[in-house]
């Protein structure tokens, strides 16, 4: 019934007899229909985000849209806070977060941090066993020399992130973590307005040292208990103090 | 006419060179500021002064302008785009040497309330003292007091860039004798107290007309009738279309209950509108936090302004076979992407996602606003009576130009919305004019 009511609305605006109803009324006015039934839930409050950033990884038309499900809590709050506040940039996330408040980005990255979506099957990568190597040193060693940490120091043991700010790198597609390292590296338009660890580390690594590293990372199956571990290496703390105090000031 | 008064200005300044002001003329210090200084007020007072002045300045979004995106709070740094040039905002907290720790009453209310600095130099009216005049002395006082006890913030911000054509003194001079008239507000003994506290938070320290008064283009305010300056304009240097508050056409709320007009100011949503864009900010920042009273001040105030002719031209399409098949895929999109929320019939959920029939900042021309909106979408701001607001999608990275425009031609003139088509080279120029918030 309610759509046979639209359809002559629709077809009375569209012969041009309508239009009595004057541009001057207001909303609730003009509108006999029964408005629309919401669901009071988290999931229809962030269709904003959803709209982009699906079950999966995906490539849009301007940019890349990451799976932020299942990230730590903590990591989205931080990003969502930055994006807002233009310390990361992305224009379209800073329109849309222009207005809401700390209390409210929280419950969207707790949200989102408690959805569990399966994760992608490893990418087929092609690497050589000299590049594998390569990349398995820098993980799980570093390089004391160039001070740059082992990846697992503060990414865990699995990779799969440090609660609450330490995001995983399990399950993660291979040009993304690229794109990543590319932006920390160059500072300013995604990542690291404000020089941290993670700028410093991917300036120490060359070109080379990034893309074995993340065909390693991509070419990996996301371990069966995938949680993230929830103790960070004191040092790595003090390190990395930039991404774990701003976030504690809470 | 106001070009003739300048005109001739300019003709009469040349003949006789500079002006007092342009000199940089002081006068005396008055005495009353040596006897206030020479009796302090009692902490109590002081703190009590601190507190009303910390309220007006939310009343007036001092920090809106003040406060860079993510930068501390009235440390100033935020760039406002204008065609006269970029300006820089500047440091109010008080640090001595970058911010107004030198100052005292009497030089922030002659910023205030005669757009002077306290060198003498003429303030650029992107702040906004043509409205700020109207703020009385004792709100100005408190509005120092509570700034002179922020915490300083060294910061020092670049200068603002002035094109060279208009950085020139005296054409303040000029642009002043036409468009300002410093005045503190006089209250109307026709009406009740209520709507003169009303009119003095929008004229004045709300400066509603910064945004929403219609602009000649040396921007000079048109008033239409009476005092009220606020019958709509583009937003300076941004992409937003500011709607009159005096055109029924517009966002006139001449025929709503005072009660909704409080909600959409203190809550940034009410069932016929919702606030968006640089409005959202301001209820996010100020308006959110006024009292009871004087959010039903201004409702008062606002409801009652008289209705002017609106410059919309209401220009529905000629219904051609061609425009019905546009507006028939426009609908198939509409289906697809908005039904879900807006309703089939365009009803929507009111309160929490806006109806479109009828709604007039859907059929607004030009249609600036409502593409933004759906290539941009957002949230309304969270506030304490809004606290967890649903959102729009930004369909930018969704649908292409063409498609936002045949489904805002659809919206534009379905379920008795009548308005023009809109074209897919005013989506382009929206994308791209994107540059301010």
């Amino acid at each position: 019934m309610r759509q046979f009511i639209s359809l002559l609305f629709i077809a009375a605006a569209l012969s041009g007899v309508s239009g009595v109803m004057a541009a001057a009324s207001d909303g609730i006015a003009a509108s006999r229909a029964a408005p629309v039934t919401v669901p009071d839930t988290m999931a229809e409050r962030v269709k904003p985000c959803t709209v982009c950033h699906g079950q999966a990884d995906r490539v849009g038309r301007d940019a890349y849209y990451p799976r932020i499900a299942g990230k730590p809590e903590g990591y989205l709050f931080n990003q969502l806070r930055d994006f807002r506040d233009g310390r990361r940039y992305y224009r379209p996330m800073t329109l849309l977060l222009a207005n809401v408040s700390d209390e409210y980005l929280r419950e969207m990255a707790a949200y989102f941090s408690g959805l569990r979506q399966p994760y992608p099957p490893p990418e087929q990568v092609i690497s050589s066993p000299t590049e594998i190597r390569q990349a398995q040193k820098l993980i799980q060693q570093g390089d004391a020399a160039r001070n740059i940490p082992a990846c697992i120091e503060c990414h865990g043991k699995q990779l799969m992130g440090t609660a609450p700010f330490i995001p995983g790198l399990l399950g993660l597609p291979r040009i993304y973590i690229a794109a990543q390292f590319g932006a920390w590296k160059n500072g300013g338009v995604m990542r690291g307005q404000a020089s941290n660890c993670m700028s410093d580390i991917a300036r120490q690594l060359t070109i080379k040292e990034t893309n074995v590293v993340a065909a390693w990372l991509a070419a990996q199956p996301v371990p069966e208990n995938a949680d993230p571990v929830d103790v960070l290496p004191p040092e790595m703390a003090q390190r990395c103090g930039s991404i774990v105090q701003r976030s504690a000031d809470r | 006419m106001k070009i003739a008064v300048v005109a001739a200005a300019v003709a009469v300044l040349a003949g006789i060179g500079l002006s007092p002001e342009i000199a940089g003329a002081t006068s005396p210090k008055k005495e009353a500021k040596a006897e206030r200084s020479a009796s302090p007020l009692s902490s109590v007072l002081l703190q009590q002064r601190q507190a009303r002045g910390a309220y007006l300045a939310r009343a007036g979004n001092c920090i809106g302008c003040h406060t860079a995106q993510g930068g501390r709070a009235y440390a100033g740094g935020r760039k406002l785009s204008t065609p006269f040039g970029t300006f820089v905002t500047s440091n109010i907290t008080p640090d001595k040497a970058t911010g107004i720790g030198d100052w005292d009453e009497d030089d922030f209310w002659k910023a205030l309330h005669e757009g002077k600095s306290r060198d003498g130099r003429l303030l650029y009216p992107a702040f906004p003292y043509t409205e700020y005049t109207k703020i009385t002395r004792e709100d100005s006082d408190a509005i120092f007091a509570h700034l002179q006890a922020l915490e300083p913030v060294v910061q020092q911000n670049p200068p603002s860039q002035v094109a060279s054509r208009y950085d020139f003194q005296p054409l303040l001079t000029l642009w002043r004798a036409a468009y300002f008239k410093p005045g503190v507000y006089q209250a109307d003994p026709t009406k009740s107290t209520e709507w003169n506290r009303g009119a003095y938070l929008v004229q004045g320290l709300g400066h509603c007309s910064a945004c929403h008064a219609e602009r000649n283009p040396l921007r000079g305010m048109i008033s239409r009738k009476g005092d009220d300056k606020l019958g709509g304009g583009q937003i300076m240097g941004s992409n937003w279309y500011a709607p009159s508050l005096t055109s029924s056409l517009e966002a006139s709320t001449a025929g709503w209950p005072v009660e909704e007009i409080v909600q959409l100011l203190t809550t940034g949503i009410s069932p016929r509108a919702t606030t968006s864009g640089p409005m959202a900010e301001v209820v996010s920042q100020s308006l959110q936090h006024l009292t009871k009273e004087d959010a039903r001040a201004m409702a008062i105030y606002l409801k009652s302004l008289p209705e002017t002719q609106s410059h919309q031209q209401v220009n529905p399409p000629a219904q051609t076979e061609q425009v019905q098949a546009w507006l028939r895929y426009g609908a198939r999109i509409y289906k697809e992407h908005c039904q879900d929320c807006h309703g089939d019939s365009g009803q929507g959920a009111p309160g929490i996602y806006p109806p479109l029939a009828g709604n007039r900042s859907v059929t607004l021309t030009p249609p600036t606003n409502v593409i933004r909106s759906v290539l941009n979408g957002g949230y309304p701001p969270s506030t304490a009576g809004n606290p967890r607001p649903y959102g729009m999608p930004p369909f930018a990275q969704v649908l292409r130009d063409g498609e936002v425009a045949l489904v805002l031609s659809y919206i534009r003139n379905a379920w008795g919305n009548r308005a023009s088509l809109v074209t897919t080279a005013q989506v382009d120029k929206s994308r791209e004019g994107i540059t301010e918030r």
